[in-house]
């Protein structure tokens, strides 16, 4: 009796020893767990050096965060529902508030091509860029790199520069001393008298001379940690290679390739002028800093290249709402937005709907092989059905004009490509609404039908007054979901149209785009990707599905059942 | 194949109670009982060929030794299985490395989301705590922002992670499962939590009094009566997991890192025509493990999802 009364409090072992016999905590659960939560804070003990390592003190804070958190939550009696929640609520928090949180920020910002430095960056890479080679100065071997295990396209460059013996290393070593590398000074040098070192964008370190290898013409084929690129992989990115600048020491002066195996320092041709905030070439020429960018003063000639990102306050949106070519594409899209999950909703439905009301005959025979074969559009994965959707609407060797024997260009024509899309989705779709009408037929009850038709009402009128608006109470939610997942359904669109066609002249805005594809091609897929103005987007889908949920969930009265 | 065993003993369950009733019912509402069944057959099968007629389509451009799409039939006229063995050997395209790749990520997944949705629901229905409502409604409002749609901000805080902990950066599975998790708790803590309210409290009581731990009542008691509910999250789950595309397609950017959907992505757009029968004969292998999943769990999955929609 006593016993539930003195439960939740549990301040310290049971007291009650006829308890405390039978509650007793077998050692292997003991154990298991204090295991699990050694390996826990060990994994974050690593992930903690490694940021510290590199200067990540915001991973660093979060991961402290997280295991002061474990160890509070799991090595202690108390908290007992947080036990059951942290895992999910820590990776609900960094991976999906987070991310919702960073997109409102960056919403705000110009973040994007050529914006994605910060503005200290962005005048150091400008300089970096602006070096010329003096004509006496020393060349220095150099062989390109990326970290070993990451691919030639994608890994991240580092030059791999070699002092020879009878050169100074001057520049370099003074350059060198600022970085905080894996190696000290004098650690990097080889056998033969060679001194290494590692320039990357941050700048400069010296490269640990264990394990290099360094041939005949005085550059690095090998070096631990590293993947040493030949001339042919090096070409692959020849204009990354030769834009590539590492910045050594203040005053903006640079390590610079100047051919595929030397490289020189050099100083910056430009220079920053912070009291005015203006770049000033060697010639006299000023750039001005606005939007993000240092543009000439005078109008005349390029933008300087390195841009940074800054606040642009509700620029973003206001492009969306005003900008010409956006607000007709915006409305656009916004429509069709609309019309393709109300019309998706409504056609799976209604063939899901019929077909359930089909199977729900007890005197049907076979019907779970019907149903195992019904189901089976739903099972395949959309990669598979999206993909060979798009296969069989092509105009020229596709089956569904071979079939048909129609000609029409179904990926080319606007109306017919939304169609299109309407067609597959009613056949990726209805399985579900057969498969939840099937449930929800199933659980009204039969007494319900007995008393219409005692009341005199024939089949179909016991349909439409009786089944009808009791399985719509049912599935009711579920349309609401099923309509808010049509609503972003982007892997669709971007399987079977990739949002177009497109009209002549504007390659921004496809004729069957939902706003998630749009925002999808702006932030990675267009030319000069805006990730600003693609969160920008992104946040205005948030808040429309928000409210549509909200009326529907409203409706629906789901929010009912918590008590 | 086990579907029709699977199928007629719960036939039979439902059967008995209803079948006097309904068929009194079906005597006084239906003019001509005896015109029933043959016309629901022949709708029946027209429906079957709209749900089978893409899936004919791959098998025959599969088994099509041409291998492409402009030659390519709705109905297999050819058996070969040369698109197979020129897929599996192709080493731009190396499938079973993405097969093996979606195998990790939909199947740790799906066991990680199943254990973390179970665990939130069962605090949400089986302890008492203050926030318990707010919570329930924070995660309510959470899912109606989809991970999917903070895609920018999540390209750009895992290429910063990367640069820190590689395992876990772009282009990586670790850190795409990690994206996958977040939204683990909220995905179906609804529909588990409705199936937790209807075991009975009195049986955790009871566990209670003869001093078992919340713990162990969780394990032990809770997890063995939830898991019908617990396999239909699973299958969900796993067929959403193994069909993502979208983060999955800004995550992978090498090879070897794909999944099989950006993988059969890749292959197709290389060149539409030429690559088909391959490309078909990688979807028709990519399809297996989901179909297996749906066709052997199909009883718990409608159950599953009904006994949470219908209340």
């Amino acid at each position: 009796m006593s016993q539930t009364v003195a439960d939740p409090p549990r301040s310290g072992p049971p007291q009650d020893p006829h308890v405390s016999e039978v509650a007793h905590t077998p050692v292997w659960v003991t154990v298991t767990r204090w295991v699990l939560i050694a390996l826990t804070i060990g994994v974050l003990a690593y992930a903690a050096q490694q940021a510290i390592e590199a200067g990540a003190w915001l991973i660093v804070i979060v991961v402290a965060f997280i295991a002061m958190s474990v160890l509070v939550v799991y090595s202690t009696r108390r908290f007992i529902p947080l036990k059951y929640l942290l895992p999910g609520l820590i990776l609900l928090l960094l991976f999906q508030m987070w991310p919702i949180v960073y997109t409102a920020a960056t919403a705000f910002t110009n973040y994007g091509d050529g914006h994605t430095l910060s503005k200290e960056e962005a005048i150091s890479a400008i300089q970096a860029q602006s070096v010329r080679q003096d004509p006496d100065a020393p060349r220095y071997g150099m062989s390109v790199a990326v970290p070993e295990g990451a691919t030639v396209q994608n890994g991240e460059l580092s030059l791999l520069l070699t002092v020879p013996p009878a050169e100074d290393a001057g520049e370099l070593e003074e350059g060198a001393e600022e970085g905080i590398g894996a190696a000290e000074l004098g650690e990097n040098v080889t056998a033969d008298g060679f001194q290494l070192f590692v320039g990357t964008e941050e700048g400069l370190e010296p490269l640990a001379a264990e394990g290099v290898e360094v041939r005949g013409n005085g550059t690095i084929g090998a070096a631990p940690g590293y993947r040493v690129l030949n001339l042919m992989e090096a070409n692959q990115r020849a204009q990354e290679v030769q834009d590539f600048a590492v910045p050594v020491g203040e005053d903006g002066a640079a390590v610079k390739p100047a051919t595929t195996s030397q490289a020189f320092v050099g100083q910056p041709t430009i220079s920053y002028d912070e009291e005015n905030d203006v770049m000033v070439t060697a010639e006299g020429k000023r750039y001005v800093a606005q939007d993000g960018n240092f543009v000439p003063e005078d109008g005349q000639g390029a933008v300087l290249p390195a841009g940074w990102t800054e606040n642009v306050g509700f620029d973003n949106f206001l492009t969306i709402f005003t900008d010409p070519t956006f607000r007709g594409g915006f409305l656009k899209i916004f429509l069709w937005n609309l019309a393709f999950p109300l019309l998706s909703v409504a056609s799976t439905f209604i063939l899901g709907m019929l077909l359930a009301l089909l199977f729900n005959d007890p005197r049907l025979k076979g019907k779970g092989i019907y149903r195992s074969l019904l189901i089976l559009p739903y099972a395949l994965p959309i990669f598979v059905t999206g993909l060979v959707w798009a296969a069989m609407f092509n105009q020229q060797f596709g089956l569904i004009n071979e079939v048909t024997g129609l000609n029409v260009n179904w990926l080319g024509d606007p109306w017919a490509a939304r169609a299109a899309l309407l067609i597959t989705n009613l056949w990726l779709g209805f399985p579900y609404m057969f498969l939840i009408t099937t449930g929800a037929l199933q659980s009204i009850p039969n007494d319900v039908k007995e008393a219409a038709a005692v009341d005199g009402a024939g089949p179909v009128r016991t349909l439409v007054s009786v089944t009808m608006p009791l399985l719509l109470v049912a599935v009711g939610p579920l349309l609401v979901a099923s309509f808010a997942f049509n609503f972003n359904n982007f892997t669709l669109i971007y399987l079977v149209t990739k949002g177009g066609p497109f009209d002549s002249g504007n390659s921004l805005v496809g004729n069957t785009d939902l706003l998630i594809n749009f925002a999808y091609r702006l932030a990675l897929e267009s030319g000069q990707p805006n990730i600003g103005l693609a969160s920008a987007v992104s946040i205005v889908i948030f808040m429309l599905v928000g409210a549509i949920s909200y009326i529907g969930f409203r409706q629906s009265a789901a929010l009912e059942e918590v008590n | 194949m086990t579907q029709p065993t699977a199928e007629t003993p719960a036939a039979d369950a439902n059967a008995p109670a209803p079948v006097p009733e309904s068929k009194k019912a079906a005597a006084s509402a239906v003019s001509k009982p005896r015109s029933g069944v043959w016309w629901r057959h022949a709708l029946a099968i027209v429906a079957l060929v709209w749900a089978l007629f893409p899936v004919m389509f791959i098998l025959s451009a599969a088994l099509n030794p041409a291998g492409t799409l402009s030659a390519s039939s709705p109905i297999p006229q050819h058996f070969s299985g040369k698109n197979f063995s020129d897929l599996f050997a192709s080493t731009t395209f190396p499938f079973w490395t993405w097969f093996r790749n979606s195998l990790i990520v939909a199947g740790l997944g799906t066991v990680f989301q199943v254990f973390i949705g179970a665990a939130a629901a069962y605090a949400f229905s089986r302890l008492r705590w203050s926030g318990r409502r707010p919570g329930l409604m924070g995660l309510l409002l959470a899912q109606m922002f989809p991970a999917l749609l903070a895609f920018p901000a999540l390209y750009v805080m895992f290429l910063r992670i990367g640069e820190v902990l590689p395992t876990v950066g772009l282009n990586t599975l670790w850190g795409l499962l990690l994206v996958y998790l977040g939204g683990a708790m909220g995905a179906n803590v609804w529909l588990l939590k409705g199936y937790f309210d209807t075991i009975p409290k009195e049986m955790d009581e009871a566990a209670k009094m003869d001093g078992a731990s919340h713990a162990r009542i969780f394990f032990t008691m809770t997890l063995r009566l939830v898991a019908p509910i617990l396999a239909t999250v699973g299958i969900l789950a796993f067929v959403m997991l193994w069909g993502e595309f979208l983060l999955a397609s800004i995550f992978l950017l090498d090879q070897d890192q794909r999944t099989l959907g950006v993988g059969l992505y890749s292959l197709n757009m290389a060149d539409r025509n030429r690559y088909f029968g391959m490309f078909s004969a990688g979807a028709l292998v990519a399809s297996i493990p989901p179909v297996l999943v749906y066709l052997s769990l199909q009883k718990q999955l409608i159950g599953g999802l009904t006994s949470g929609a219908v209340k």
